[in-house]
């Protein structure tokens, strides 16, 4: 369709003639180093399995993305890379102690039903690591065993059965308090319990710089977001003082994470300026919505997951200015 | 900076590889083969049969259209064929081949004008009707067409020195080599529109070539010489005019629309030589370069001189050469002969590898937005392409696919390697089809 060879073996393709040599392959790439130092900081406060569960998820989501397009008789895509990056996300939102068989669940049930049954790349209409992982809480007690940090004996022990659970400062805030015994820096940096890549604010936070100066990413999305949230919980805190509160809120649970990783994956979110800051806003409003409102309480999953499905009507709604129809009348030289 | 567009895109312009090339003057070749179209507009009637003799510069086709242009032999001697031929465009064309007497005989209309013009500015419309000249940058739209549509009608006269096209150097050593001439034209047209001031735009790549001519510039206020930022598509009629007045050229308008005229900077340049010397549109500068080229070169060449003769002045091939392209790599469109002829439109011949062939057997969209951020005409490709796919004429009717100025840069910053202008101009045509 594209070359088709002729006489003297030159080369036929409607313009233009030459491409950036960035692709699908470099920009999973480039995501796959920016969630690096969440893992490194996820290794440190969790030990070996961390590591080990972020890579039997790559793994498991390659080997179902190999075998669905195999099965199905379509040219494979696992060289894009993008199945590896939805492992590493949904490792990264469960608990460090989720049996290895639950993971596998979520990666089939992302890559196959999420992503696969759509089309595959950029047909999904909902992020495949955030519905897996709203999935899994079919196992709710699994899902909500959250590891203290740096309780392992060895770094080296997987098994972590019997290891000391803490509660996440999400738990405390959605009591309305402070939490107690914890620092704003350890909750920054990611001394805390939780998902084991959400607990770093800080780590994600670095990701997020990386993916802005490799240009994946504009800071759109992730800045209206924080912003959002930032702005709801500041104006009407739960817990005092005003600003620890909303520091306290940005820095827990999987804000950082969802705003920088998962409301900006491509396929699931606009691509119009405008609608993409309204998706920005939309998500922020939706996650303080839930922390204050629902019965759970972590909501970014699930505002991202609704923000989602309003991708299409929002990037209709707020299309580009056509060129040339506004500005012609009021412009004089 | 001052105004500019919404989006492009900053591809490596390869022109290190030519643009301290000097323009060195091509031997006229023993055959020249010029096809009756090579403009916008209807095509020309041959005006000689085989076997006449013909002079450097006499008529060889004309139209009685109100859109064309003349065409005129490049080369004196005997008319070979009149026949169909090869075009760059793929097709073949009725065109016009000259066995070349290597003797230059010139026709007597070719004589100095600079006099009449003098006395005379607006007779200057009708030597530029009479002489062929189209816009040389690549459009080829009729000179006389678009002057004339114009005048009294625009307040800006914005002379496209830009250039943007990666690896083309033809205007750059134009204006490098021949200021005086470039601004001489400007000056002849700029009186013809009775127009106090021109702006002349060049991209900020051009450094040499701006120093030049500013210090040409010295002293005088009727041409102001404005630096633009180096992004493509600078040079496209629309984001120039936007860039240099802030104005927007409303959907479906022309230039005239917003008060503007623009012309590429070797067109004028070859009004200048057409008043002084009387030589009309029969040569042209054309850039052989790219990474497939040895020696990449910029020559002054016969219209007519086929593709093969510039290709082997420039040293021939470097490796083994994929593609052929007729234009700039953004652009331009792929040749698969090289006995195709050079046209008066045809600024560079460029040679790539297949490595710079970045297609993908498998094109998949990842909606990332990198199309919508690079269209300088605020379209969205991506979602453009899906209707064109379903044939969805009436979606491709709102999402303004009509637009579209096939610049590239939307399939230039593809990751999934869409071929996003193919599938734009199929969408133009599917719309076209449907009213």
């Amino acid at each position: 369709m594209d070359t088709e060879k002729k006489e003297n073996l030159l080369s036929i393709s409607a313009s233009p003639h030459i491409r950036t040599g960035e692709d699908t392959r470099s920009i999973m790439l480039d995501v796959l180093i920016a969630l690096l130092p969440a893992l490194v900081v996820a290794a440190w406060m969790f030990g070996l399995r961390a590591i080990l569960n972020t890579v039997l998820s790559v793994l498991g989501c390659l080997f179902f993305e190999w075998g669905y397009r195999k099965l199905l008789k379509k040219p494979d895509s696992t060289g894009d890379l993008s199945a590896a990056v939805t492992g590493v996300l949904l490792a990264y939102t469960l608990p460090v102690s989720i049996p290895w068989w639950i993971l596998l669940i979520g990666d089939a049930f992302a890559i196959i039903l999420v992503k696969q049954l759509f089309g595959g790349i950029g047909k999904n209409f909902m992020n495949p690591a955030l519905a897996a992982r709203a999935f899994l809480f079919s196992w709710p007690v699994a899902m909500t065993r959250w590891v203290a940090p740096l309780s392992y004996r060895s770094f080296f022990n997987p098994n972590l059965a019997d290891a000391v659970t803490t509660a996440t400062p999400l738990a405390s805030l959605k009591g309305g308090a402070l939490p107690q015994g914890l620092t704003l820096l350890q909750d920054f940096l990611g001394q805390v319990g939780g998902s084991m890549g959400e607990v770093s604010a800080f780590a994600l936070l670095l990701g997020g710089c990386y993916l802005l100066v490799r240009r994946i990413i504009s800071p759109r999305i992730p800045l209206a977001f924080l912003g959002t949230v930032a702005v709801l919980t500041f104006l009407f805190p739960q817990g005092n003082p005003r600003l620890g509160w909303m520091l306290w809120q940005l820095c827990s649970g999987g804000v950082m994470l969802g705003a920088i990783f998962m409301a900006t994956d491509y396929t699931t979110s606009p691509v119009n300026p405008t609608a993409q800051i309204v998706f920005g806003v939309g998500c922020g409003a939706l996650t303080v919505f839930i922390r204050y409102f629902g019965s759970y309480a972590e909501g970014v999953s699930y505002a991202i997951l609704i923000m989602n499905a309003a991708v299409w009507l929002l990037d209709k709604a707020f299309p580009r200015k056509r060129f040339g129809e506004a500005k012609t009348k009021k412009e004089a030289a | 900076m001052r105004h500019s567009f919404f989006g492009g895109i900053h591809p490596d312009d390869g022109k290190r590889l030519a643009a301290a090339s000097p323009i060195t003057p091509l031997a006229a070749p023993d055959q020249v083969v010029i096809p009756m179209s090579m403009h916008i507009g209807a095509a020309c009637t041959p005006t000689v049969k085989k076997g006449d003799e013909v002079l450097l510069g006499q008529v060889i086709g004309r139209s009685e259209k109100a859109v064309s242009a003349v065409i005129h032999a490049s080369v004196s001697g005997t008319v070979a064929a009149v026949e169909p031929r090869l075009h760059p465009n793929g097709q073949t064309v009725m065109s016009v081949v000259i066995d070349n007497d290597h003797l230059d005989r010139m026709d007597e209309s070719v004589r100095s004008h600079s006099e009449e013009v003098e006395k005379d500015p607006d007779c200057l419309l009708e030597l530029i009707k009479e002489n062929g000249i189209v816009g040389m940058g690549g459009a080829t739209f009729p000179a006389h067409v678009k002057i004339s549509s114009a005048l009294g009608k625009v307040d800006t006269f914005i002379i496209n020195a830009a250039e943007c096209e990666p690896y083309i150097t033809s205007d750059h050593r134009t204006l490098l080599e021949h200021p005086e001439e470039v601004l001489a034209g400007i000056r002849y047209v700029r009186k013809l529109l009775k127009l106090p001031k021109a702006v002349l735009a060049v991209e900020g790549n051009k450094q040499d070539a701006i120093a030049v001519l500013r210090d040409k510039l010295k002293g005088t206020s009727d041409i102001e010489l404005l630096v633009c930022r180096v992004r493509y598509p600078q040079g496209a009629e629309k984001q120039l005019i936007q860039t240099v007045t802030g104005r927007q050229v409303p959907p479906g308008g022309l230039p005239a629309d917003v008060k503007c005229i623009v012309m590429n900077a070797f067109t004028c340049y070859t009004i200048c030589r057409m008043v002084r010397t009387g030589l009309p549109s029969v040569e042209r500068v054309v850039t052989v370069s790219g990474p497939g080229i040895a020696n990449p070169s910029n020559f002054l060449c016969r219209v007519g001189t086929p593709v093969k003769v510039l290709v082997e002045a420039a040293g021939g091939f470097l490796g083994e050469a994929d593609k052929l392209i007729m234009g700039g790599p953004m652009m331009g469109s792929a040749i698969f002969s090289q006995e195709v002829p050079i046209l008066k439109g045809t600024n560079g011949v460029l040679a790539f590898h297949s490595e710079q062939n970045r297609a993908k057997e498998f094109p998949a969209c990842i909606r990332c937005g990198r199309c919508v951020a690079a269209c300088p005409m605020h379209l969205q490709p991506l979602y453009i392409y899906a209707c064109e796919r379903k044939g969805d004429v009436p979606g491709l009717k709102k999402l303004n696919a009509t637009d579209c100025i096939e610049c590239g840069s939307c399939a230039y910053s593809c990751p999934g390697r869409l071929q996003l202008v193919q599938s734009l101009r199929n969408a133009k045509a599917l719309i076209k089809k449907s009213s």
